[in-house]
């Protein structure tokens, strides 16, 4: 199987990352390599196999409903680049 | 051409628990921006989601409700999307395989029809954060309170084919949130919102329509009428002969109008993924007992005992098991009267709702308990007042002046059923009135009722009405 520059244009956008243009044909020869090895993978039979979602054979641990965080807004609106009256503040989101 | 309506309903339901799902970060609505929201909500990087045990109960809780089976082993999965809101670039959510699998549930349509509206499937996920967009300098602000707050989306199958069905829905799936503990309900303050898929087709065409999605609906009222307008603007479209896009579409109240959002995305464009954070959900059968356990009587059932106990109409129970609480006041005020269940329903149902009605308050701050309510209909029953000497004895009571027989007592209400007194009355009225008798006995029947009217003026309303006429008869007869 094999990405086409649009393609692995499209996967670099919706995942918000810049790709060079003349870094896409390498991506996309990378890419197709994973893809292939996952063409392999599919070719094994695992018919009767229930999936797995989670690579440990575990369940989750559920937590009590319980309130056990304290407010500390200060403190982590420290590391923030800009924050008024409380709010984070992000540039602005054009809908 | 003749068009018919198809709507399917995604109600998000923001559960009633006292932390968020996946952080120990308190749930309160209307906290200071931020003062809610933790690393976990902050989406900090090394931070791990922990699943609300309540939140889990909750779902099931609604799967009961809905007679749906509940999958032995969910998965959570990633939504991805990017919006500064939901810091994590992706939302928690379920997709394949969801805790509540499919059910369904029954409305009352006005004709008195019964229909039922299945429920594909509800899963758990999380509330993402707000944005405001006003007055930061060309900024956006950002508060993550909500961020964390456990949803249960609630999607119906397209079996709704007018708005008054999808309107009978939502409240219906109120209802039943609110009886059940898990959602306070209010679409005020967005506890509950409902997102409509609507899409028209030719009559009796077996295809579906391209739909679109409606949001921003905060009331019933507003619901209605964005599918109105929706359906309006698509019969226009394709007898055009245009097409309809798939697409968001958000309600403008003001306008009352519905205007395009944005194309919907390809759904496969939010890559959805089991979260490797999280591992499989399993709910085994005990612990579907232990909450199957403390369920409550269910609206349908209540309202099944409320016909069959206290023999009232299928309208009054309808009413009277809309929500809980006006459940239970109706029932303590049943007892308090000791009987008289239609008395007691006619009265919660007009006189008080009334009241409730016109000072715009719930049931549980009614200005009149349960108990005085009760206290006012046994009155009646033994027929120390009239009906309508009550409803100024219940205004007095609104008005905070003391129980039913206090008012009585202070205001010397108490029906008079002395025959002596009442005979001295009629003596009078008839006395002042020659012509009147002479009409009667003349064999004009009807004005006997003028003069058990002038009897009952003369008693200023307390005279048993019952009594009158009967003495009333005796004197004239005679």
């Amino acid at each position: 199987m094999s990405l086409s520059p649009d393609e692995v244009r499209r996967i670099a956008h919706l995942a918000r990352l810049s790709v060079a243009d003349d870094e896409v044909a390498a991506n996309a020869n990378d890419l197709s390599n994973i893809l292939d090895l996952v063409d392999r993978m599919n070719a094994v039979d695992t018919s009767g196999v229930t999936p797995m979602a989670h690579p440990q054979n575990a369940t989750q641990r559920l937590r009590p409903d319980v309130v056990t965080e304290p407010d500390q807004r200060e403190r982590y609106q420290r590391l923030a680049p800009a924050v008024e009256r409380g709010l984070y503040l992000v540039p602005r989101v054009v809908e | 051409m003749q068009w018919e309506t198809v709507i399917g309903l995604e109600i998000h339901a923001q559960l009633a628990t006292n932390s968020k799902i996946f952080s120990g970060a308190s749930t309160r609505f209307g906290n200071e921006p931020n003062r809610q929201a933790c690393p976990v909500d902050l989406g900090l990087p090394g931070v791990l989601p922990v699943l609300n045990e309540g939140a889990v109960a909750m779902a099931v809780r609604l799967g009961l409700g809905i007679g749906a089976d509940i999958a032995g082993r969910s998965v959570f999965a990633r939504k991805n999307y990017f919006y500064p809101d939901l810091p994590k670039g992706y939302q928690i959510s379920q997709y394949e395989i969801p805790v509540v699998g499919t059910g369904q549930l029954e409305i009352a349509l006005d004709d008195g029809t019964v229909k039922t509206i299945g429920v594909t499937r509800a899963h758990l996920e999380e509330d993402a954060g707000k944005s405001l967009h006003e007055d930061f300098h060309g900024m956006t602000g950002i508060d993550l309170n909500r961020a964390g707050t456990p949803l249960l989306e609630i999607v119906s199958e397209p079996d709704m084919r007018s708005p008054a069905e999808a309107v009978a829905y939502a409240k219906k799936i109120r209802t039943l949130v609110r009886y059940l503990g898990i959602c306070d309900g209010n679409m005020q303050e967005g506890s509950l919102r409902v997102d409509a898929n609507v899409s028209i087709r030719p009559a009796g065409s077996q295809e579906f329509g391209t739909r679109a999605e409606i949001k921003n609906v905060n009331s019933f009222r507003f619901l209605e009428k964005a599918l109105n307008f929706e359906i309006e603007r698509q019969r226009e479209i394709l007898e055009d002969g245009g097409t309809v896009q798939q697409e968001t579409r958000l309600y403008d109240a003001n306008a009352d109008e519905t205007r395009s959002m944005r194309t919907k995305e390809e759904a496969n464009d939010y890559r959805y993924f089991p979260d490797p954070d999280l591992l499989p959900l399993e709910v085994d059968q005990a612990f579907i007992e232990s909450v199957r356990v403390e369920l409550p009587e269910l609206p349908d059932e209540k309202r099944d005992r409320f016909i069959s106990e206290y023999g009232l109409p299928v309208y009054d129970a309808n009413v009277l098991t809309a929500s809980r609480e006006l459940a239970d006041y109706y029932e303590a005020t049943v007892a308090a009267a000791g009987g008289a269940p239609k008395v007691g329903a006619n009265w919660v149902m007009s006189e008080l709702g009334g009241v409730l009605n016109a000072q715009g308050l719930d049931i549980s701050d009614s200005p009149v308990s349960a108990q005085a309510l009760g206290g006012l209909i046994q009155r009646i029953q033994d027929q120390t007042i009239s009906g309508k000497i009550a409803k100024q004895v219940f205004e007095a009571m609104v008005a905070g002046e003391g129980d039913a027989d206090g008012v009585i007592e202070a205001k010397g209400l108490k029906q008079i059923t002395d025959t002596g007194e009442i005979e001295r009355m009629i003596d009078e009225v008839v006395d002042a009135n020659p012509g009147q008798v002479e009409q009667y006995r003349a064999g004009k029947d009807k004005v006997l009722g003028w003069f058990v009217g002038q009897v009952m003026k003369a008693s200023r309303g307390k005279a048993n009405p019952e009594q009158v006429n009967q003495l009333l008869r005796q004197k004239l007869d005679a």
